[in-house]
């Protein structure tokens, strides 16, 4: 489990690093998923936990977004007096977004007869 | 006897209390959200920043203090982004398999989400500096902000407005997809991603492992795809 924390933080550390040299547009860490993935995709021996680690801390990813939104909180006042029509926009083209992407994708794995994925999820969700 | 007031002057300054109101607000939002069969309006991300909010407020806490107990939490969003390669490699046939469905859906998605954004902030008569924020509104936290910057937009502004985003694609993202009668969890889950970064990535998995692995995969490309297309859209869409 220490190992397997490890792995996730000097991977984290290889992409900030690639980042900051190759001054690249992207987050230091996706940077990092991406070395972690191209290293299991080579087979390369990574510690025995890995999996059970990462499930961890995937298992409460809402709880780290909750720092960040608290700080959202205290600038509430940014939005200052187009609060409303902000919030409006954000809702309305979040909602656009998401059916477009989600209609696009459905329609391309049937049309491609790749549509079988009706995952194994939660019934009550 | 224990003087309350010395106590509470002691331990309101310390990383402890604040890093622990954080996670039993969360453990008692997400026991929330269990307790209601995880509803989508019983968001945990949204009832934990409002338990919190509220405690700030009302100990007259400032954010300075109660970061320096919390950013042990959210120190953890870069190993967990590391993370999320492991559910990709487990998904990876599924992904293959989807992998022209999921580049079309990308190209698509991240268009809509930029363009519709900065239409309807003219439609509603915002100003430019209000359409520069919301342009990268979609990717994640850190992608936008750096867009914002670059573009002349206020990163402050376009950090709200990222993580509004994403608390409303949470909620509506399942309610939406019913509606659709979308029965595709790697569709359902791309979407989320996509729209609402790594907070509709959090929503998907507590849904379905596929729908989170696909939420992931669109996370991370349209983080990628906002970053070279905002400024290119941009000038076309300002008036």
């Amino acid at each position: 489990m220490l190992a397997a924390f490890a792995t996730l933080l000097v991977c984290q550390l290889a992409g900030e690093a690639i980042v900051r040299t190759a001054s690249l547009p992207m987050p230091g860490p996706v940077v990092g998923m991406m070395l972690l993935f191209a290293l299991m995709v080579a087979r390369a021996p990574l510690p025995g936990g890995l999996g059970d680690t990462a499930d961890g801390i995937l298992k409460h990813l809402s709880l780290l977004f909750v720092p960040a939104g608290v700080g959202v909180v205290q600038q509430l006042d940014r939005l200052g007096q187009d609060g409303i029509r902000l919030v409006a926009v954000v809702v309305i083209s979040t909602v656009i977004a998401l059916a477009v992407t989600a209609l696009v994708f459905a329609a391309f794995a049937k049309a491609l007869g790749a549509d079988d994925f009706t995952g194994q999820r939660d019934e009550r969700a | 006897m224990i003087d309350f007031v010395d106590l509470w002057v002691y331990l309101s300054g310390s990383q402890l209390l604040w890093l622990s109101a954080t996670l039993v607000a969360y453990l008692a939002a997400d026991s929330l959200s269990g307790a209601t069969g995880r509803h989508p309006l019983v968001n945990p991300v949204l009832i934990a920043v409002a338990f919190v909010a509220l405690l700030l407020v009302a100990s007259g806490t400032s954010f300075q203090t109660y970061f320096a107990g919390a950013q042990f939490i959210h120190f953890l969003l870069g190993p967990a982004t590391v993370a999320l390669a492991v559910p990709l490699i487990r998904h990876l046939p599924q992904v293959r398999r989807a992998l022209v469905p999921l580049l079309a859906a990308l190209v698509a998605g991240s268009v809509t989400a930029i363009v519709s954004a900065v239409l309807l902030a003219r439609l509603l008569g915002l100003d430019r500096a209000a359409m520069l924020a919301l342009a990268p509104k979609s990717s994640t936290a850190a992608i936008a902000m750096g867009i914002a910057e670059k573009t002349g937009g206020d990163p402050a502004l376009t950090a709200v407005l990222v993580i509004l985003t994403g608390i409303s694609g949470a909620i509506v993202v399942t309610p939406l997809m019913n509606g659709l009668r979308l029965k595709n969890y790697a569709a359902r889950g791309f979407a989320a991603g996509l729209a609402s970064h790594g907070i509709g990535t959090a929503r998907a998995f507590q849904v379905d492992p596929l729908a989170g692995t696909f939420a992931a995969i669109a996370l991370g490309l349209n983080g990628l795809l906002t970053a070279v297309l905002v400024p290119l859209l941009l000038p076309s869409l300002l008036p």
